[in-house]
């Protein structure tokens, strides 16, 4: 199998396009040096110079408000120069490709490459082509590619969890709601994984559920209630619309019944367990407002953390 | 022009037999059989010591792109591919631009591949319309026009009855039909095995059960129509159990399976490599492994290239909008030859996948190297290594899963009708 892409031959992180394989030292030093930038927020002066004369170009294929936002928030703490390109109104509607884009961009001497893209792989093929080319120069951060993965979501995750619970090692995570379409799931799994959480639950119907997921090192759980039981951290994820209309669910009402997360279902997991969620949510379909807005409920700090994370990866990465 | 071909390994699976000698060539025709024909003066003598000199190889599936889609290939690019590959009989399958569906387009291939004049082409024809599954094709005039099968290449009848009367009327004309089994509900967006690999790269999969339930339903087409169908690209370890089964039922049935799948499996997507993006899709390695064996045992009767030449454009974007398949005419006997090793297969029962077997299953008469015979022939060195690259291949398409690798078996000439094709 070719190499993955993201580790230079020195095995140090000059893109970030996965979490799977990456080494526990290398999600360590992302955690460890995002702690002192989540101070940087509360500072008057929200800025520090370690990307400045760095261009950051933010290449959103698919829509996103959130992720966008927090890389740019990120970028520019970091004191990088930030470019947003609309792509779906640019470019690739006039029919310039993928990698025609990215090979302007770069004539414009871009550095980095924030990519969120609707089909799996499209950050690990712009990685390839810039390393192929000999531009090692320039990175790429994966901002979530289709189904595949959303390594930035995942390490925030693990920072969240690690701030509330300390230590993985002894924990249960259960990860509720459509597995099958999500790059959230996939790179929560594998950090947890590598992180050497003992217990990893995913919960949801067998419509949602991906084909030997048990491979990725969890547990497969149809019951939500049993899967709960015990649990330490509950990851919810968002069902999208589109879901809902009778091909793979019968109905949102449904499925909140059995797979959202109401108070009462919560109370199975252990007492002190945290909740989490990608965002953003949809209440009444997948958590129930009470436990959305709860004592337990970790959502917000998860966004908060998110801009430290985004600034620790890009500042690695760049200085690789 | 008289041709000696001097001093070769003789390695003719419809004579069973493998022996050294020379090969006497004349007027199209094979003239001696290791013999010297009496009066034979040669105008030129190959030296073939050290080489295998077998019948030229029949390719139950190689897309030449034309008519429509010469930016991919054209006919000129992957005939000289084809000749460079030994292949000097190939089928084409109807998924060209448009469809091979009426009888103007398959008397003007067929033109076009005689005056190019090295390897001879044998359309298979749409069964439906534009391969769109609603309407019959003129098999009656395509077949007078040259078809010798039809086939949906790569597209689906949905409507069984349909698929039933689709048959029925091919049989009427004495055609078997070539169909890729896969349902394509259960196929439908899919684009790499469902297992996995899939769900770690986040890919959606196509289930062995597209396979499987597609079979089932086709044997029992073919049972109560009693019209033979040739199985195309079997993908699966299921899937090759089913076909013995079926065999062993006495359905009319033959099958085949390419040199992608017999060698590669899913894991050789690697991070997202689109050249591994091929229809059906690459599966594990047990339904590699029981490919194998179902060649080895007869399950499987023909090896084929399945040779779909891809342009740069069409492999240079992410995995899910690549364009499906590889240039493998040059790869076939290679491939061919990796297997048999692997398996411990001797050099003729090899040969008979890429020659007799495919013959027969297209109504050729049986390729040999017996005086009097048409003379295309091969000559090739069985040990010589090589590594594929781009440049050395001939076809337009410069897209394999192989790239780079080292592979055995290398043309030293092939012959049509008597005449050089190809030399190295």
């Amino acid at each position: 199998m070719t190499r993955n892409p993201q580790l230079n031959r020195n095995g140090e992180l000059t893109h970030l396009l996965t979490l799977e394989g990456l080494p526990y030292e290398i999600v360590t030093q992302i955690l460890d040096t995002a702690e002192p930038f989540v101070s940087i927020a509360e500072r008057e002066v929200k800025k520090v110079p370690l990307l400045r004369g760095k261009a950051m170009f933010n290449l959103f294929f698919e829509n996103s408000t959130r992720t966008r936002t927090t890389f740019e928030i990120a970028a520019k703490r970091l004191s990088a120069d930030v470019i947003n390109l609309n792509i779906g109104v640019s470019s690739t509607s006039k029919g310039e490709t993928l990698l025609d884009t990215v090979d302007n961009l770069c004539a414009m001497n871009a550095d980095l490459f924030v990519v969120r893209h609707s089909q799996s792989g499209a950050p690990h093929l712009i990685a390839s082509h810039l390393n192929a080319t000999g531009r090692t120069h320039v990175h790429v951060v994966n901002a979530g590619d289709g189904r595949h993965a959303h390594p930035t979501q995942g390490l925030l995750d693990l920072y969240t969890i690690r701030h509330y619970k300390k230590e993985f090692r002894d924990l249960t995570v259960a990860i509720v709601g459509d597995i099958l379409h999500s790059r959230v799931a996939r790179s929560l799994i594998h950090g947890l994984t590598t992180m050497q959480v003992p217990r990893v639950r995913v919960i949801g119907p067998r419509t949602l559920l991906p084909t030997a997921v048990e491979a990725l090192g969890v547990e497969v759980v149809n019951d939500m209630r049993e899967g709960l039981r015990g649990c330490d951290v509950v990851v919810m994820l968002r069902l999208q619309n589109e879901r809902m209309k009778g091909a793979l669910l019968p109905s949102a009402g449904e499925y909140f019944k059995h797979y959202g997360l109401t108070a009462e279902k919560l109370a199975l997991a252990k007492p002190d367990a945290i909740v989490m969620h990608p965002g953003p949510m949809n209440r009444g379909v997948e958590i129930d407002s009470t436990v959305a807005d709860g004592a337990r409920s970790v959502i917000l700090p998860q966004v908060t953390f998110g801009i430290a994370v985004r600034m620790a990866v890009l500042s690695i990465v760049a200085g690789n | 022009m008289r041709i000696e071909i001097r001093n070769g390994r003789l390695v003719d699976p419809a004579q069973g037999v493998d022996r050294i000698g020379s090969l006497f060539v004349g007027d199209g025709v094979i003239e001696g059989f290791v013999e010297r024909p009496r009066s034979f003066e040669a105008d030129r003598v190959i030296d073939a010591t050290g080489c295998v000199v077998s019948p030229g190889f029949v390719d139950l599936a190689a897309r030449l792109r034309e008519p429509g889609l010469e930016h991919k290939a054209t006919l000129e690019s992957e005939l000289a591919a084809a000749a460079a590959g030994g292949v000097t009989s190939l089928a084409c399958p109807p998924d060209t631009d448009p469809p091979l569906d009426e009888p103007g387009l398959v008397q003007m291939l067929k033109h076009r591949a005689r005056q190019i004049g090295i390897a001879h082409v044998y359309p298979v024809g749409a069964l439906t319309v534009g391969l769109k599954g609603t309407t019959l094709t003129e098999m009656g005039e395509l077949t007078e026009a040259g078809c010798v099968a039809f086939s949906q290449a790569d597209e689906p009848v949905n409507d069984t009855l349909m698929l039933q009367r689709a048959l029925q009327y091919a049989g009427t004309f004495g055609h078997r039909v070539w169909l890729r089994p896969q349902d394509p509900f259960l196929a439908q967006g899919g684009i790499a095995h469902d297992g996995e690999v899939a769900t770690r790269l986040g890919l959606p999969g196509i289930p062995v059960a597209a396979e499987t339930l597609a079979l089932a339903k086709l044997f029992g087409l073919v049972r109560s129509t009693g019209v033979g169908v040739h199985l195309c690209r079997l993908s699966s370890a299921a899937g090759v159990e089913m076909v013995r089964a079926a065999k062993g039922e006495g359905l009319p049935i033959t099958c085949d399976v390419d040199v992608h799948h017999l060698h590669l499996c899913d894991i050789d997507i690697g991070w997202f490599d689109a050249r591994a993006n091929l229809m059906p899709p690459l599966r594990s390695t047990r339904d590699r492994e029981a490919l194998q064996r179902g060649v080895q045992d007869g399950t499987i009767d023909a090896i084929c290239s399945d040779h779909a030449p891809v342009d740069e454009d069409g492999k240079q974007v992410p995995f899910g909008e690549a364009a499906p398949g590889a240039s493998a005419l040059e790869l076939l006997l290679p491939l061919t030859l990796q297997w048999a090793a692997a398996l411990q297969i001797s050099l003729g029962d090899a040969l008979a996948r890429i020659t007799t077997k495919p013959a027969s299953i297209l109504g050729l008469e049986v390729p040999s190297l017996a005086t009097g015979m048409p003379a295309d022939v091969c000559v090739f060195d069985p040990t010589q290594p090589w590594t594929v690259r781009a440049e050395a291949l001939r076809s337009q398409g410069k897209n394999t899963p192989f790239l780079g690798l080292e592979v055995v078996g290398r043309m030293r000439a092939t012959l049509l009708g008597g005449h050089v094709v190809h030399e190295s």
